[in-house]
């Protein structure tokens, strides 16, 4: 009896994956073969444009409405305005899978994106025709001096972000959140829109040349490695005096323990 | 002609020795030495970590001087960590950075050397508890004890000295800190400050090469000297044991220095330094081309001492503002915790043996030392301290801990201010109970003997448990033993009923067979 639910079941998973392997396989080469599928930089005629900012709408509509208001003017309590923020800070919140939000806390955590790129770019390009505001550059926005990069990102960032870019502690559960994964284009909207609790750096701070020199510095000390051994987090002596103890003291207490017992 | 007589390889040592004594007639004095006797407990081993660390940061420390520069010189860097390229930062850093990446071995060393640094003073405080939860600091020995007390506070200054000259971002932002703490002192605040730093913050360049000969000539010259004089007071007054069979307040059991302590002592320095030359080669520590040089407008988030000046950070967090204006003058609320509360703390750590020995009346010599639960008052105020000291701790890394843990860092303040009021005299009235509930467990074996683990059941259905009296017994089936605050046996292996098993740690050292013979041979069974 049992065994022949399981079975069903298990004929009926083996249809369902053929069902998605099938789809999977149907829509990558729809993929592959689309002409908008390049995501922005695919945008080239106001037609595609225009279809963009519809699509946009529509899913905005969707995921978006209820706490952003019908004309993204805001819900009081729920959801700030959005006329004016600018595809970067559309793009910037909706690709590191903060909006939408999952609930309201001190600070929209990153979390997996619920919007493909390309369904982030649509949503980007409808904020951006209700009021314009700050858009990414195209390009490689990591061509900078790496240098000049680390000593504006010392001055800048490194007060909140840290040092070592892992982030630290705001007032009141608000934090700096770690760089680890995040992307040249996410950099770059940041500094820009000045997501959640974190200042504008608008172009009069830092020009577009010395955004992308923090950007070669982030990035490449992301990569680089630690070069004195495990990096226990690069998060200063707060590991390093739990090291000291649970590995140093120990050890060598151990090692009285075991003098001590050899008489 | 030959230069030296021939002498057998056998004969060296004695000959060597001779020769020695000879020229220098050292035989009686060096005797007296090489018999002095060390008790065999590990806890007596927690001061040697300290002091071989202090061997590794002399040994390792002479290799830095050889490579930084303390000038304040601005350059700009060239070396070969690509991030900082032509970068200005003062002559320190960069000759910190050139250590780090472009002196063959200067990277290990400065990790060996910075570990060293912690597990020394970790070791240090380590060895004071040990001594202070075991009485070992009554008199005679209150000196020793407050010489103690100045290596300690001697070893955090220079720790933080060393953490401050190689000028990077976190060194810059822990003198800024200190700066700000100097000034928040009455009256000479300012004065002491500008004298320090050769002005307002960061003074003229002045504060660096100020520092450095202090960590490198001043501080452990001191240190040398108190360390010396620590050990010289040890043989002189001789150490202290535990209290067990054979051992009374006029001798000391256990081994000689000379072959056995020595051997186990050279054999200690060897570990302690290979655990420091793991934790250098595999650990990252203060990874100074990460912070940068130091610039004033430069406070990285998680700006943290070392964890031996982190409880007083953890306090200064902690304190409320409470800045008052009386007389015209100003106390900042950083004066507390930073100047206050730190010196309140040595204070009566360093007057402790006179305080104890005042208010329990004691003028005896103490040669024996008392296990920890048979001094529960002392030992429950010492949990105490451990717990208040672990509570600024976490506070003191609070920020770090908020982050990582996804904790509010307001929620960690107020939990490190409520923590602070309640944990402590919970902390003293645990220990209490245990220490007693430990003496009695004590006691009720030395009256009713060891559970066997029988049970037996009597004719008329009485379930008894038996157990194994460890001396003479009277009608009621009691011994009258002298609870002496030494270890009582509390397992029947303990005293001999599975026989006599081989020694070893992780695999057995001796032949079972040999111990069995040896049993034999003790209880006198010439059977044969």
């Amino acid at each position: 009896m049992k065994s022949s639910v399981f079975a069903k079941m298990g004929e009926r998973f083996r249809r369902a994956v053929v069902l998605l392997l099938a789809l999977g396989a149907l829509g990558g080469l729809y993929a592959a073969f689309s002409p908008t599928s390049t995501a922005k930089d695919g945008v080239n005629t106001a037609a595609d444009e225009a279809t963009y900012v519809r699509e946009g709408q529509k899913l905005y509509s969707e995921g978006c409405i209820s706490c952003h208001g019908r004309n993204a003017e805001g819900v009081t309590d729920r959801g700030p305005s959005l006329i004016g923020v600018g595809a970067a800070a559309v793009e910037f919140q909706v690709s590191t899978g903060r909006m939408p939000m999952a609930r309201q806390e001190a600070q929209a955590q990153r979390k997996p994106p619920v919007y493909d790129s390309d369904e982030t770019t649509q949503l980007a390009m409808y904020i951006q025709s209700l009021g314009g505001g700050p858009e990414i550059p195209n390009g490689d926005l990591r061509e900078g001096d790496m240098s000049a990069g680390g000593v504006l990102f010392r001055t800048n960032c490194a007060a909140c972000h840290a040092f070592s870019s892992n982030g630290g502690a705001l007032s009141s559960g608000k934090f700096a959140p770690t760089l680890k994964e995040t992307t040249d284009r996410q950099l770059y909207a940041a500094m820009l829109t000045g997501p959640q609790n974190m200042p504008v750096f608008g172009d009069n701070q830092l020009t577009p040349q010395e955004k992308k020199d923090i950007i070669a510095y982030v990035q490449s000390m992301k990569e680089s490695k630690d070069p004195g051994g495990l990096g226990i987090g690069r998060t200063g002596p707060v590991p390093e005096g739990l090291v000291a103890f649970l590995v140093g003291i120990v050890a060598c207490m151990f090692a009285a323990l075991w003098i001590a017992g050899k008489s | 002609m030959k230069l030296l007589p021939k002498i057998k390889p056998a004969q060296l040592p004695a000959a060597g020795a001779k020769f020695v004594d000879d020229r220098l007639t050292v035989a009686t004095p060096m005797r007296r030495i090489f018999n002095k006797v060390f008790p065999d407990h590990w806890s007596f081993m927690l001061g040697e970590i300290a002091l071989y660390s202090f061997v590794v940061l002399l040994l390792t420390g002479t290799f830095l001087t050889l490579f930084f520069d303390p000038s304040m010189t601005e350059v700009v860097y060239d070396g070969s960590y690509t991030p900082l390229k032509g970068v200005e930062m003062s002559r320190a850093y960069a000759t910190s950075l050139d250590i780090s990446f472009d002196v063959r071995g200067g990277l290990i060393m400065r990790q060996i050397h910075h570990w060293a640094a912690l597990v020394f003073v970790g070791a240090m405080t380590v060895h004071m508890f040990r001594t202070f939860f075991t009485g070992a600091f009554r008199k005679p020995r209150e000196l020793n004890w407050l010489i103690g007390i100045g290596l300690l506070t001697l070893g955090m200054l220079e720790g933080f000295a060393g953490y401050s000259i190689p000028d990077d971002a976190l060194s810059g932002t822990g003198l800024r800190i200190m700066n700000a703490i100097i000034l928040s002192i009455p009256l000479v605040g300012t004065w002491v400050a500008y004298a320090i730093f050769g002005g307002e913050f960061p003074g003229g360049g002045e504060i660096i090469p100020r520092l450095y000969i202090t960590h490198v000539l001043l501080i452990p010259a001191i240190l040398v000297g108190l360390v010396a004089a620590h050990m010289a007071l040890l043989v002189k007054q001789k150490h202290t044991q535990f209290p067990g069979k054979g051992r009374t307040e006029k001798n000391v059991m256990g081994e000689r220095m000379f072959p056995g302590f020595a051997a186990k002592g050279g054999g200690f320095f060897m570990i302690v330094f290979g655990v420091l030359a793991m934790l250098g080669g595999w650990f990252q520590i203060n990874p100074i081309w990460l912070f940068g040089p130091y610039k004033g407008e430069v406070v990285s988030a998680g700006s943290q001492p070392d964890f031996y000046v982190g409880w007083i950070d953890g306090w200064i967090r902690l304190w409320p503002a409470w800045e008052t204006r009386n007389f015209d003058y100003t106390i900042p609320a950083v004066f507390w915790p930073s100047v206050v509360f730190p010196g309140v703390v040595f204070t009566l750590a360093a007057l402790w043996p006179f305080l104890e020995a005042k208010f329990t009346k004691d003028v005896h010599f103490h040669n024996l030392l008392q296990r920890p639960r048979d001094v529960p008052a002392r030992t429950g105020l010492g949990a105490m301290v451990v717990s208040v000291l672990l509570i600024l701790l976490i506070s003191g890394g609070n920020d770090i801990i908020a982050e990582k843990f996804d904790i509010s860092l307001n929620a960690m303040t107020w939990a490190g201010r409520i923590g602070l009021i309640i944990v402590p005299p919970l902390v003293y009235f645990v220990t209490y109970r245990i220490c007693l509930g430990l003496q009695q467990h004590d006691r009720e074996v030395l009256a009713h003997g060891l559970e066997t683990g029988i049970i037996k059941r009597l004719p008329h259905g009485e379930f008894i448990e038996v157990h194994q009296p460890l001396g003479e017994v009277d009608e009621h089936g009691h011994t009258h033993l002298e609870y002496a605050g030494a270890p009582v046996p509390k397992k029947m292996n303990k005293i001999g009923a599975t026989g006599a098993q081989p020694r070893g740690v992780f695999f057995p050292v001796e032949r079972r067979s040999d111990v069995e013979a040896e049993q034999k041979a003790l209880a006198g069974g010439h059977k044969e």
